[in-house]
């Protein structure tokens, strides 16, 4: 495994910052030429995550989300989503479609879409301690990354 | 995000433009509220020609007003979706529930 490139990025669980993590992460995966369709999914994926920290790991408080990205062997974007709040009891599932602990503005379709939009997703969580979300998206390789 | 309508002969056609995530899905939630509430509409299209993107927020909005939609006894479909926001409706698979038409 070669690590071509990383971020790392912290910053408060407020709403706002849900725009800005998903734009900053396409502006990383722009290095690696993504076609408009890889850069949504990116965009996507990243924002089901960090919204699930704001929502579901601090619902009553602001605490720390923290966003690591790398570039994998060329052409593989790894994101890690990682929060220090109130955990998931129950990840499978919290994964399983239509399922929330949210209100009538959650879908439960968070999991749903960054699995579809991404090809490798983990998530490890211990309640009390916190969740972290790793995913993995192959980008097609247009040019030869330099 | 920037929420408009248009009201003729009982449809109502909501036009979304710019970026619907759970930051601006908030203040959506309660203009398509007050919306259905002062009209009533038998129909209701919403186009999202002009949305440059969405993430499940934006589904929890459609199926909450497919659901008072069907309330009312009323119709819900999606027009014009751009790229990003119909892959988004794709993957949550809600087209069963909420049809989507192009080219209107």
């Amino acid at each position: 495994m070669n690590i071509v490139n990383y971020i790392k990025l912290e910053f408060p669980s407020q709403s706002t910052n849900e725009a800005f993590a998903r734009t900053a992460a396409a502006a990383f995966a722009a290095q690696l030429d993504p076609t408009l369709e890889e850069l949504g999914d990116i965009k996507t994926a990243v924002s089901e995550a960090v919204t699930n920290c704001i929502v579901h790991a601090y619902p009553d408080s602001i605490g720390k989300i923290s966003m690591k990205m790398r570039i994998i062997d060329e052409n593989i974007l790894e994101i890690t989503i990682k929060d220090w709040g109130k955990g998931i009891p129950d990840v499978e599932k919290a994964m399983t479609p239509l399922f929330t602990t949210g209100g009538e503005d959650r879908s439960g379709m968070g999991f749903t879409i960054m699995g579809s939009f991404t090809d490798k997703l983990k998530v490890r969580s211990k309640p009390g301690k916190g969740t972290a979300v790793i995913m993995q998206r192959g980008l097609r390789q247009r040019r030869s990354y330099r | 995000m920037e929420l408009s309508s248009e009201y003729s002969s009982g449809r109502l056609t909501v036009y979304l433009k710019g970026e619907l995530d759970h930051h601006s899905s908030r203040n959506a939630l309660m203009d398509m509220d007050e919306l259905l509430d002062e009209y009533m509409p038998r129909d209701c299209a919403i186009n999202l020609s002009r949305l440059s993107f969405m993430d499940s927020s934006g589904i929890a909005l459609i199926i909450r007003i497919s659901r008072r939609m069907s309330a009312l006894g009323g119709r819900t479909w999606i027009e014009n979706p751009s790229k990003q926001p119909y892959r988004v409706i794709d993957a949550a698979g809600i087209e069963r529930l909420v049809p989507v038409l192009a080219g209107r």
